[in-house]
């Protein structure tokens, strides 16, 4: 076992600034949906309670970021570049699976430097939809359904129970809605308003939930908002 | 201690923060030789004292507190973090005691129990003794005070950060000519507000706040209060004051929860404004209205 210092350098710098976070992407039937939370803290005070943590680094290849804020937007920015040169040498827009795996290079080589949870997902003529999972040692991970995020493990359960394969656009939206806001509601780390991305190769919209359209789980306690 | 915000709820969670491996359960505790060189790498953890009550588990946030034209009024979040986890939400942390005393607690759950216990048992010894005395604030006050100090001096704190409040009863005051102003203004009946927390450390002031709202809420607390504007504050001034801070609290705070009790201890009067006594009360289940829908039209990080 490595005696050195004994210290955890990959923890978070006194100070530093992160996304507690609950994320999620998953794939339904013509594309994929990610969703996230909106709450940045820095320890228990709340940097910015209206974060946006999906984050486009492609026309139709976007990512939820987890861990670091300032690691995830660098990798981000990296990794927006680097797809940009790819169009560029190559002639054709980079796949989903690429970008994935450039960014799983990026989280891995630098893993000791880095805190970010990441999922990339997207839409490419070639596979259609895809959902890939980086979680903190750059290992890279494709699925159907993916979460993170500190909050991630308050809904495990209810994620493995209801998911299913090929939802439609709407189901997609109802599932994730519920997932992010039971995870918002035990994970202090996590909260504010629900920002989800769906993309299908068509179009990408946004969606905003926030207040009373963010569900209630039934013990939750009844608040005026 | 490092001033994070985590401090006083999560003292285990600065991981990377010192550099010394060995004997560091409690943030607060400097070993005898602090120099890297003494500290042994391999030392038995099965031999160092245990240390479970200087790392609290379950803990309450922020108590706010300010005095009104009527009396004082507290409020406190119904919320029990298990660190980072919302575990218990439906958490009394303001309580009753006697009827002219109120206590906020934040901080270790189980020592507020306790502290609870405490003073249930304080109660019935009073009444047990029936010489006359009523238990006011400032002998809660002066009572957890003592607690609380010596339990930090045994090096075994109660993790809490407590405000107290209440209406001195009127009981016998003897007030002699070559008495002082400040001791004349003791002697004096009217409303109570004081802090006391897990090292002993006691103040009176107009306004208190534990926790976050230390940092967030003293400042709007005393923008409505200073200058003895806390004399002439009506109720529903004070109480809007109360949520304003409550609700930036439940906006910053990430241990916090919109749900909350606001307890009141006030003195009543009839229509001819003649005193009738004071009256303790307590509005649970509160909330506060929060703006979300102007985040829509923001959207990256750049």
């Amino acid at each position: 076992m490595d005696h050195s210092l004994g210290i955890d350098w990959k923890a978070l710098k006194k100070g530093e600034v992160s996304m507690g976070t609950t994320i999620a992407a998953v794939k339904y039937d013509g594309g994929v949906l990610l969703a996230a939370d909106s709450r940045t803290t820095t320890g228990a005070y709340i940097a910015n309670r209206v974060t946006d943590k999906l984050t486009q680094i492609y026309d139709n290849i976007w990512c939820c970021r987890s861990g670091s804020a300032a690691d995830t937007q660098a990798v981000a920015d990296i990794l927006h570049y680097y797809l940009q040169m790819y169009e560029a040498q190559n002639g054709a827009p980079p796949t989903v699976r690429v970008a994935a795996n450039l960014a799983a290079e990026m989280c891995y080589s630098n893993k000791d430097n880095l805190s970010a949870g990441l999922i990339v997902a997207g839409w490419d003529a070639k596979s259609g939809g895809e959902v890939y999972s980086i979680p903190l040692g750059g290992s890279i991970h494709k699925q159907d359904i993916a979460i993170g995020g500190s909050g991630s493990t308050y809904i495990y359960g209810y994620v493995d129970t209801n998911f299913r394969k090929d939802m439609t656009r709407e189901e997609a939206i109802d599932f994730l809605k519920h997932a992010i806001a039971l995870a918002m509601e035990r994970d202090g780390s996590s909260g504010g308003v629900i920002r989800m991305a769906a993309i299908d190769g068509k179009s990408i919209d946004r969606y905003f939930f926030a207040d009373a359209d963010i569900p209630a789980a039934w013990n939750a306690p009844a608040s005026a908002t | 201690m490092s001033l994070n915000h985590l401090t006083f709820t999560e003292p285990w969670s600065h991981k990377g923060e010192d550099l010394r491996q060995g004997y560091v359960a409690d943030r607060n505790f400097v070993p005898a030789s602090s120099s890297a060189a003494a500290v042994s790498y391999n030392h038995d953890v099965a031999s160092d004292p245990r240390t479970h009550t200087t790392s609290p588990i379950v803990t309450g946030t922020s108590v706010i507190g300010l005095k009104y034209k009527d009396g004082v009024m507290l409020a406190a979040d119904n919320l029990a973090s298990y660190g980072s986890m919302a575990r218990f939400r439906d958490i009394e942390r303001i309580l009753k005691v006697g009827d002219h005393t109120i206590i906020g607690i934040g901080g270790d759950i189980s020592d507020l129990q306790y502290i609870e216990n405490l003073l249930n048992q304080l109660t019935i010894s009073e009444r047990d003794a029936a010489d006359g005395h009523i238990l006011g604030p400032e002998q809660i006050y002066e009572y957890l005070s003592r607690v609380m100090y010596n339990r930090r001096s045994k090096m075994n704190p109660l993790w809490n950060a407590i405000v107290v409040a209440g209406i001195n009863p009127v009981t016998r005051r003897i007030v002699t000519p070559a008495m002082t102003p400040s001791l004349e203004q003791k002697n004096r009946q009217g409303a109570f507000l004081g802090f006391v927390d897990l090292l002993g450390t006691t103040y009176s002031a107009p306004v208190i706040a534990t926790g976050m709202g230390s940092a967030m809420a003293i400042p709007l607390l005393r923008k409505a209060t200073d200058n003895d504007a806390w004399k002439t504050l009506e109720a529903d001034d004070a109480r809007k004051v109360l949520d304003e801070c409550m609700k930036v609290l439940f906006y910053r705070d990430a241990r916090s929860l919109n749900k909350f009790t606001v307890a009141k201890v006030a003195s009543t009067t009839d229509e001819s404004g003649a005193s009738t006594g004071i009256a303790v009360t307590f509005e649970k289940d509160q909330s506060v209205a929060t703006q979300w829908a102007f985040a829509e039209k923001q959207y990256g990080y750049k």
